[in-house]
């Protein structure tokens, strides 16, 4: 028979590491930079929306300072003239952070095979969790939130780590 | 079926050594023109009592790769007084793809002549900011030219310091 315990008013304790404490802190609060461009960011408002309720994640707090912020989530298509604003964005950013690409033309251009679009965001930036879809649908951007979840709770590198790709 | 439109009758009449050819099918009123007094024939174009095209609504550019000569400049007029349109079409040679700028006539060409330049090559003489419009100043080659290649990439440029 199982013992049974009953509160008594003294404090309990756990053990735990300091690194995994904070990665659980972190995890729980991470503080999107939305950069939408296009469509994408339609899907973007809705993931933040009331029905998709990102804030079930501690994902909720948008950010529109890069300095307050530890997600850049890239929802659009980029150009070659764009470019380098992104790039100072994420300059801007706080370590540790990580990029979520979302949508195909983040990811790799999409369709836009021609002369002004940037053939996906990994070619400037280190990206950690990729999104597809054209647009994808909010619950991508729920998997991509829990996927950056999981890279911070288990201490996997970061894409930033392994870049650049050589 | 030239010979029906009032515009094309006064613009041969008064430069009939500058009027290549015309055609007016259905009202679309055309001309092609010589490049080498084309301010001389937009300014008579505005000027005139009968025309008055007050209205510069367009210029682009044309590339017809495998032609000569292989390039093209379009105006586009209107005149609100009179309202009537024309189309005035300029060839120019791939080696030498230098016009007169407009600008002088219609202020509002200024960014119709820099997209041009911009997407095309073509020079616009006189032009008082000929510079990139749409694109970045680093981008290499003209691309709606049919010769750019279509899976060219262009530099990725850094933060501008």
């Amino acid at each position: 028979m199982a013992v049974r315990h009953e509160k008594d008013g003294s404090p309990g304790y756990a053990l735990t590491t300091l690194e995994s404490l904070i990665a659980w802190g972190r995890k729980y609060s991470l503080y999107p930079f939305t950069f939408a461009t296009a469509c994408c960011g339609i899907e973007v408002m809705g993931a933040f929306g009331t029905h998709y309720d990102l804030s079930r994640f501690g994902a909720e707090v948008v950010r529109f300072s890069p300095r307050q912020a530890d997600v850049l989530l890239v929802a659009g298509t980029i150009n070659y003239k764009m470019a380098p604003v992104l790039k100072r964005i994420y300059d801007q950013m706080l370590e540790p952070k990580w990029v979520i690409s979302m949508g195909a033309c983040a990811c790799s251009g999409g369709f836009y095979n021609n002369y002004t679009v940037l053939q996906g965001i990994d070619k400037i930036l280190p990206v950690d969790v990729y999104i597809p879809g054209c647009p994808p649908n909010p619950e991508g951007i729920i998997d991509a939130v829990v996927r950056i979840q999981k890279i911070i709770e288990t201490g996997a590198p970061r894409a930033a780590e392994r870049w650049p790709i050589k | 079926m030239s010979g029906v439109s009032v515009v094309l009758d006064r613009l041969r009449e008064r430069f009939p050594g500058e009027v290549v050819s015309t055609h007016s099918n259905f009202g679309d009123d055309t001309a092609l023109v010589r490049r080498e007094r084309i301010v001389e024939i937009l300014a008579f174009l505005r000027d005139d009592p009968e025309l008055l095209f007050g209205f510069a609504m367009d210029l682009t550019g044309v590339d017809y790769l495998g032609e000569t000569p292989r390039f093209e400049v379009v105006y586009h007029l209107y005149s609100l007084e009179r309202k009537h349109r024309v189309r005035i079409k300029v060839r120019l040679h791939e080696d030498d793809p230098v016009i007169d700028t407009a600008v002088s006539v219609w202020p509002g060409i200024d960014w119709y002549e820099r997209e041009a330049w911009d997407m095309y090559g073509i020079v616009f003489r006189g032009h008082p900011n000929l510079k990139r419009i749409l694109l970045y100043e680093a981008f290499e080659g003209h691309p709606l030219r049919k010769d750019y290649p279509k899976a060219k990439r262009q530099p990725t440029i850094g933060p501008e310091e």
